[in-house]
């Protein structure tokens, strides 16, 4: 089915050591397929993954690319361990684009099979730019040497049928399912900027398709406003060492000390072989972190109907393996199988919904005010099929429904839908409106930022309050956890680089409830060491997952415990075991700040990343509203009298409210101050050259950004 | 009164760790507790008796998210 548009023929590159050595390119206005050498400057600045992406990326666009700009990429890259079958977590793929939500780089990584096989197939990282005239799908076929691009118009858009017929449609024969990974989005990614792609794998004891996302920032919208219904990649053949490594006995080791240690403690600490990332959500509401009603509040009663035990026991199949990649024992990718649909257009289908992760109970659930497994779990598959964000989406719609229940927007404007907090048949609607590109739910595609400008000067919505309350940093939507209490967390969110996505940084325990770092140089020193570790991850192709929601069974014993150093020293091993490098855990953490700041100076480059994009809504730092306050009131009065000498027993409420905001937000200008230094920033947010060059970053091409703005 | 994570808090006769835990709803499963700088195993948790005036540190062991 499809006319073919173009054929090239290539020579699968050799993989030495983690890399092939070649990337691919291809340019959709002009059908334009060429091989680029990966080079060792690439390799010494960038390691790979999400560093090559953002290479690629920069070269690219001008400063006055949008995302919708023909000239804007798609960059993908696995980084050199991906593909590894002997450790957990290592078939990630690292996606870039220039954002439609930010304007600046995003970045967003998912699991499945895709990274993988396409590497295999003798690709370190792969380009998309231009647009296609009409809907095309590209096929890479690794075994053969061969890339398609053909025509797609007649195939269908959502990705659960799309993947599932195009994986069918690949495949030689049942046996060859999981050989074939497929990318997509899906009918709503056109009509919001909040599109995500679904990365495929097949599930031959379930058969059938299954997804992982990368979900952050619009790359969904840009893939369907390049015309991309589909990229699909085949490779026959994975075996244990298609990476070449350099050192599989050590690999092996490794990994088998790792294995032992998931199948011996799994079941005592986090459980993720039973529910996944969705096994904090109690937790979260007991330590009073799970956002609830557009982050109001940090839990609630009602809570315990959507706990883990209920997913366990009444939804989720237990007793499959299900990781997202071979060799992975965390296995954590749970999903609810033969689910019932109950609206939208394939109502009284049953499918498999993968997930919940944690996310998504606490995004689609409590911070919608939605305690009913059953919607959660619809909302969630057509979040997926649909191709939207559900981080984006739900805390976008928790934004609705507070702006609604304020009287800041009503049915005139909805079109009738009373989105209030806890209508789980509103929000399916307003989705199924989004994918049909109709109505409020095309608005609410938007995502909040544009929303706070139409609801203010179209509907004549309060712009203060709406500032205050709408979740949202540099133009993305926050991702779920509560965190006015935790400074620390505060700058984690609103001082990432792509925008408020935890990934960066999760410091909520070190800070709030350990006490571990009081000061703000021991905050502006793990908001340093954090997001640098972290960002490691997504150049080398790994799931941060297997870090730490599983640690040895002595980690107490450590100096450092929250940094989990047994297993930051399985990754330099593994590191230098594939690619016969030596390097140490120092030099890992390098490795990511080159990255870290080259990024940073991107987003500076294109408009972005100065101080004045770090401040967070106010609900990130304190109680808007006197509800808020009144939540937490011996907390908030006993902060009045020991930190301002205040007596709150002479205040008003009001005039509480109004000192604590003065407090906080003095304390998150101080936290700038110290992270900037940390991070060798001016106090206006710009890397410094002498940290650049102290990193061996100082390129003619970041000099020429950062210099005038010193 | 004794310190938990550095800040004061309320002191009963014959408070345990384990009574420490539920009052201060630290559900956590990764969690460690010394006690004046001591680890305190969990099997202990139950019986292991706080003094007026110890200095109680519990360790959520995830930088996580």
């Amino acid at each position: 089915m499809g006319t073919i548009l173009k054929e090239y023929k290539y020579t699968p590159a050799k993989i030495v050591h983690g890399y092939s050595g070649k990337s691919l390119y291809i340019n959709l206005s002009d059908l334009r397929i060429e091989e680029k050498v990966v080079t060792e400057f690439m390799k010494e600045k960038f390691t790979g993954g999400k560093g090559f992406d953002l290479w690629y990326l920069w070269n690219a666009v001008t400063p006055e690319t949008r995302w919708n700009s023909p000239e804007n990429e798609i960059v993908m890259s696995v980084g050199p361990l991906g593909g590894i079958t002997q450790y957990s977590g290592t078939g990630k793929t690292l996606v870039a684009s220039i954002s439609p939500l930010t304007d600046i780089p995003i970045d967003s990584n998912a699991g499945g099979y895709f990274g993988p096989l396409l590497k295999f197939s003798g690709w370190d990282a792969f380009e998309i730019q231009g647009k296609a005239e009409k809907d095309i799908i590209i096929f890479i076929d690794g075994n053969n040497g061969l890339i398609e691009i053909k025509e797609a118009e007649e195939y269908p858009e959502d990705s659960h049928v799309l993947a599932e017929q195009l994986t069918r449609e690949y495949a030689e024969d049942e046996d060859d399912m999981v050989n074939v990974s497929v990318v997509s989005s899906g009918s709503a990614a056109k009509h919001s900027l909040m599109g995500l792609l679904n990365f495929s794998f097949y599930d031959p004891r379930r058969k059938t398709v299954r997804f992982k996302q990368a979900a952050r920032g619009g790359l969904g919208t840009i893939l369907r406003d390049k015309k991309i219904k589909a990229l699909v990649v085949k490779y026959k053949g994975i075996t244990p060492n298609l990476n070449n490594a350099a050192d599989l006995a050590t690999i092996n080791k490794v990994g088998v000390k790792y294995h032992k240690q998931m199948h011996d403690l799994d079941s005592k600490q986090n459980k993720m072989r039973q529910i996944g990332t969705a096994n904090t959500v109690m937790i979260m509401s007991q330590y009073d972190l799970l956002p609830t009603r557009n982050f109001q509040t940090g839990g609630d009663p009602e809570v315990v109907k959507i706990a883990p035990e209920v997913f366990i026991n009444e939804w989720l199949t237990q007793g499959l393996h299900d990781g997202c990649w071979y060799g992975c024992t965390m296995a954590c990718a749970k999903c609810a199988d033969h689910f019932l649909l109950t609206s939208g257009p394939y109502a009284g289908e049953r499918v498999t919904v993968d997930g919940p992760e944690y996310e998504c109970v606490a995004g689609l659930g409590a911070n919608l005010g939605i305690f009913d497994p059953q919607a959660i779990l619809e909302e969630n598959f057509y979040c997926d099929t649909y191709g939207i964000d559900l981080i984006s989406y739900a805390t976008t719609v928790a934004f609705i429904m507070e702006c609604y229940e304020r009287e800041q927007i009503g049915p005139d404007h909805t079109g009738g839908l009373e989105l209030r907090f806890g209508n789980a048949s509103a929000s399916l609607e307003l989705m199924h409106q989004m994918s049909r590109g109709e109505g409020f739910g095309k608005l609410a595609g938007l995502g909040i930022r544009k929303l706070k400008k139409i609801f203010v000067e179209e509907f004549g919505a309060d712009a203060d309050l709406l500032e205050d309350i709408g979740m949202e940093v540099k133009g993305l939507e926050y991702a779920e956890y509560a965190h006015k209490e935790s400074l620390a967390q505060q700058g984690g969110f609103a001082l990432a680089t792509k925008g408020p996505q935890h990934d960066e940084a999760w410091l909520i325990f070190m800070d709030m409830v350990n006490k571990q770092i009081p000061t703000f140089e021991d905050k502006a020193n793990a908001l340093y060491y954090f997001p640098m570790f972290r960002t490691w991850f997504g150049l080398v192709g790994l799931c941060k997952l297997p870090w730490n929601d599983i640690v040895p069974s002595d980690n107490y014993k450590t100096s450092e415990p929250a940094k989990v150093p047994e297993h930051v020293q399985n990754y330099v091993d593994i590191f230098n075991a594939v690619t016969g490098e030596d390097i140490d855990k120092d030099d890992l953490i390098l490795q990511s700040e080159r990255v870290y700041q080259f990024q940073r100076v991107f987003s500076v480059r294109m408009g972005k990343g100065e101080r004045k994009d770090d401040y967070p809504p106010y609900r990130s730092l304190g109680p808007v509203s006197a509800e808020e306050y009144l939540s937490r009131k011996e907390l908030y009065d006993k902060q009045l009298r020991d930190f301002q000498g205040l007596d709150p027993e002479k205040m008003s409420l009001d005039e509480k409210i109004a000192k604590l905001r003065a407090y906080r937000e003095d304390q998150y200008e101080q936290l700038m101050d110290a992270v900037y230094r940390r991070r060798g920033w001016t106090m206006n947010g710009i890397p410094t050259p002498e940290r650049l060059k102290e990193i061996g970053m100082d390129l003619p091409m970041l000099l020429e950004v950062v210099e005038p703005k010193q | 009164m004794i310190k938990v994570n550095t800040e004061d808090y309320p002191w009963h006769s014959g408070m345990t760790v384990r009574n420490l835990l539920d009052e201060k709803l630290f559900t956590f499963r990764h969690i460690i507790v010394r006690i004046n700088g001591k680890y305190v195993p969990e099997e202990d948790y139950e019986h292991f008796t706080i003094r007026d005036g110890d200095d109680v540190i519990v360790l959520h062991l995830i930088a996580g998210g």
